[in-house]
């Protein structure tokens, strides 16, 4: 800990910021020390950790410095750590907030996360070592002693055979890990063939092929995530798991619709539905097929996808028609109305809001004012008043 | 003298041989699929075993997801169609691209009052792993974007936009044409663009800069700063890095949950 330096935290021309990540703690070494709350800054040049409740408290060390770096797995109770081994400090160093440390590594830890892009950041400016290239103050080169890296001390020694050990164990796990998934890709490469095969049989038959056989057939696609090649499509509608899925939709969507007016986007539904479920979650291809055969299955809710594109799910009882007649009779108490003002008057979504008023002036009972103040609806006087 | 193929016997005769050979077909046809019922299960059979020895591999870590996400596309397959796949079920993949997409949305929805429907990707990045805490698994940028792919079929209006080297999110359905996006990247190293800036770097007509930073400001992307030396400077709050540190008020999270 005694290599930092107190710093500004102003970078120096040429040197530019690659990545910052909040809730940064340092240790060093092992032990807590009291900078517990900070961002911690990556340049090209430097790592800088500024202290989140007082700014004036910033601190840096060059890259030049650091030795190596190794990742710590997050635990149970424990963040993800990066290990930052550093060189001694130079004798001419700038005063920063330790004397003298007994250790020669520090870690820091990603308490708000972070840590896997960090790290990939860290590395990628270790090695392209642009502080060497890019001329900035002596004091961020100064720091290697005799010989760029090459006096280590005894300690250092020990450490490095560690991780070349550990590098050499992860990678063997990774190795296998990818071996074994290339294997497995071969066999799932051979049920896509079959797959295409029996596609084309289908296709020749033109309409000879059962029901049944077609719906086994969708089902085998959606196992495997290959798209049908037929439709081009990843398993649409027809499977059993989306119709089953269409009914359960239907039973859960009733009341929030009901609360909502009667219409929901589907990307509100995604995320009820989903956070409803907690685990074994749709994915956004789920929800849209199930939803395609909610009509088909004459249940009481159906999907409507809007001109410009927007998704919704809408009870049956639900007439948009008629809720642009009570919209129209809102913009014409105000004079006019955008689709911020109203949502908020009518309390719904931004989004829904300004479908409804799309709707309405495509039926002819708005006009629009486009302007750079934004969009404003009137109601539309040339059919009223002619 | 008897010609062959001639006549309605021989119209007859193929008629039955043409039927002899659909009905083969459908013997096909069936023989195929119970024969990829069967390879089915034992390719799930080869997944399992696959996921008891590195199901966690995928969970930790992001650069084996990048490789299995690239392998499966090559190959034709899509692990993320649906929650009821093997891929999801097995590996547990789905569940976490499922769940990154709703913490997307919501981020999204928290926001867009500030930034029009636009952010960076560093922004939303940072945004998400806050909102995940403390004890979730981390995720990386190649995550949120595979996650927002899978938001597209939602109908949104979710776009990613390639800028300097990095990516803005749109997440409502404005349209954004070639020339919005252009001048989208040009702002990103200062976090504004003026008429001048457009014209010096991309050669376009005033009119055309015009129309482009007017529409920029009827979606909520761009403000307009009349007070600026010089000219008017047009600024897109999706690129204010002060904002990153910012938190989400209760009021914008109650916004974003329906």
């Amino acid at each position: 800990m005694d290599r930092f330096v107190w710093t500004s935290g102003l970078l120096e021309i040429n040197e530019t910021l690659v990545i910052q990540q909040r809730g940064v703690r340092i240790y060093d070494g092992e032990e807590k020390i009291k900078f517990d709350a900070g961002t911690l800054l990556l340049s090209t040049h430097r790592l800088i950790w500024r202290d989140q409740k007082n700014h004036e408290c910033c601190m840096a060390v060059p890259l030049a410095q650091v030795v190596f770096i190794e990742e710590q797995a997050a635990g149970i109770g424990k963040s993800a750590k990066i290990v930052v081994h550093l060189h001694p400090a130079p004798a001419n160093k700038e005063p920063g907030p330790f004397q003298s440390s007994r250790n020669s590594y520090i870690k820091l830890s990603f308490k708000e996360h972070g840590q896997i892009e960090f790290y990939r950041r860290l590395s990628e400016e270790m090695t392209q070592r642009r502080w060497e290239t890019m001329p900035a103050p002596q004091s961020f080169q100064a720091s290697r002693g005799p010989q760029p890296g090459r006096i280590r001390a005894v300690g250092i020694v020990g450490i490095e055979r560690k991780l070349e050990e550990k590098r050499k164990e992860t990678d063997k796990n990774i190795s296998e890990a990818f071996e074994d998934l290339s294997k497995l890709m071969v066999k799932a490469k051979d049920m896509v063939e079959l797959s295409k095969s029996i596609a084309n049989k289908i296709k020749d038959k033109q309409g000879d092929i059962t029901e049944d056989e077609t719906i086994r057939f969708k089902s085998y696609l959606l196992s495997m995530g290959i798209a049908n090649p037929v439709t081009r499509e990843t398993c649409g509608s027809g499977t059993q798991y989306h119709m089953q899925l269409a009914k359960q939709l239907a039973g859960i969507l009733q009341a929030p619709l009901e609360e909502r007016g009667g219409i929901m986007s589907l990307t509100e539904v995604y995320c009820l539905v989903n956070r409803a479920r907690g685990m074994e979650l749709l994915s956004p291809e789920d929800l849209v097929n199930a939803c395609k055969m909610l009509e088909a299955l004459k249940l009481p809710l159906r999907l409507r996808v809007f001109d410009s594109g927007v998704m919704v799910i809408e009870l049956q009882s639900h007439k948009e028609e008629e809720m642009v007649a009570s919209a129209l009779e809102t913009v014409s108490e105000k004079g006019s109305l955008t689709s911020e003002e109203f949502a908020k008057l009518v309390g719904m979504s931004v989004l829904l809001a300004k479908e409804r008023l799309l709707l309405a002036e495509k039926m002819g009972h708005l006009c629009r004012d486009d302007s750079v103040e934004g969009l404003r609806f009137y109601p539309n006087l040339f059919m009223t008043q002619s | 003298m008897h010609r062959r193929g001639v006549g309605a016997g021989a119209i007859a005769k193929k008629k039955l041989a043409e039927a002899k050979y659909k009905e083969r077909g459908t013997v096909l046809a069936e023989d195929q699929l119970a024969q990829m019922s069967k390879q089915l299960d034992m390719f799930k059979t080869h997944l399992e075993e696959f996921a008891s020895k590195h199901k966690q591999e995928i969970r930790k870590n992001p650069e084996f997801r990048v490789q299995f996400q690239d392998m499966c596309a090559t190959i034709g397959v899509d692990p993320l169609a649906s929650g009821k796949g093997f891929w999801s079920e097995m590996l547990g993949v789905g569940d976490f691209y499922y769940e990154l997409g709703v913490q997307i949305i919501e981020v999204c929805l928290a926001l867009k009052h500030r930034n029009g429907g636009l952010i960076t990707l560093e922004e939303l990045h940072q945004q998400v792993l806050k909102g995940r805490g403390k004890f979730a698994q981390d995720v990386s940028q190649d995550d949120l974007i595979r996650a927002i792919k899978k938001l597209k079929a939602l109908g949104t209006g979710f776009g990613i936009i390639p800028v300097g080297g990095t990516y803005l999110i749109q997440s409502v359905p404005a349209e954004l044409n070639m020339d919005h996006t252009v001048v989208l990247q040009l702002a990103e190293k200062s976090g504004y663009v003026t008429v001048s800036d457009i014209k010096a770097s991309l050669n376009w007509e005033t009119e055309r800069a015009r129309q482009v930073l007017e529409h920029l400001l009827k979606e909520g992307l761009a403000w307009l700063d009349l007070q600026a030396p010089g000219e008017a400077h047009y600024w897109l709050p999706a690129l204010f890095t002060d904002l990153y540190s910012q938190e989400i008020t209760a009021e914008e999270a109650r916004e974003a949950l329906p």
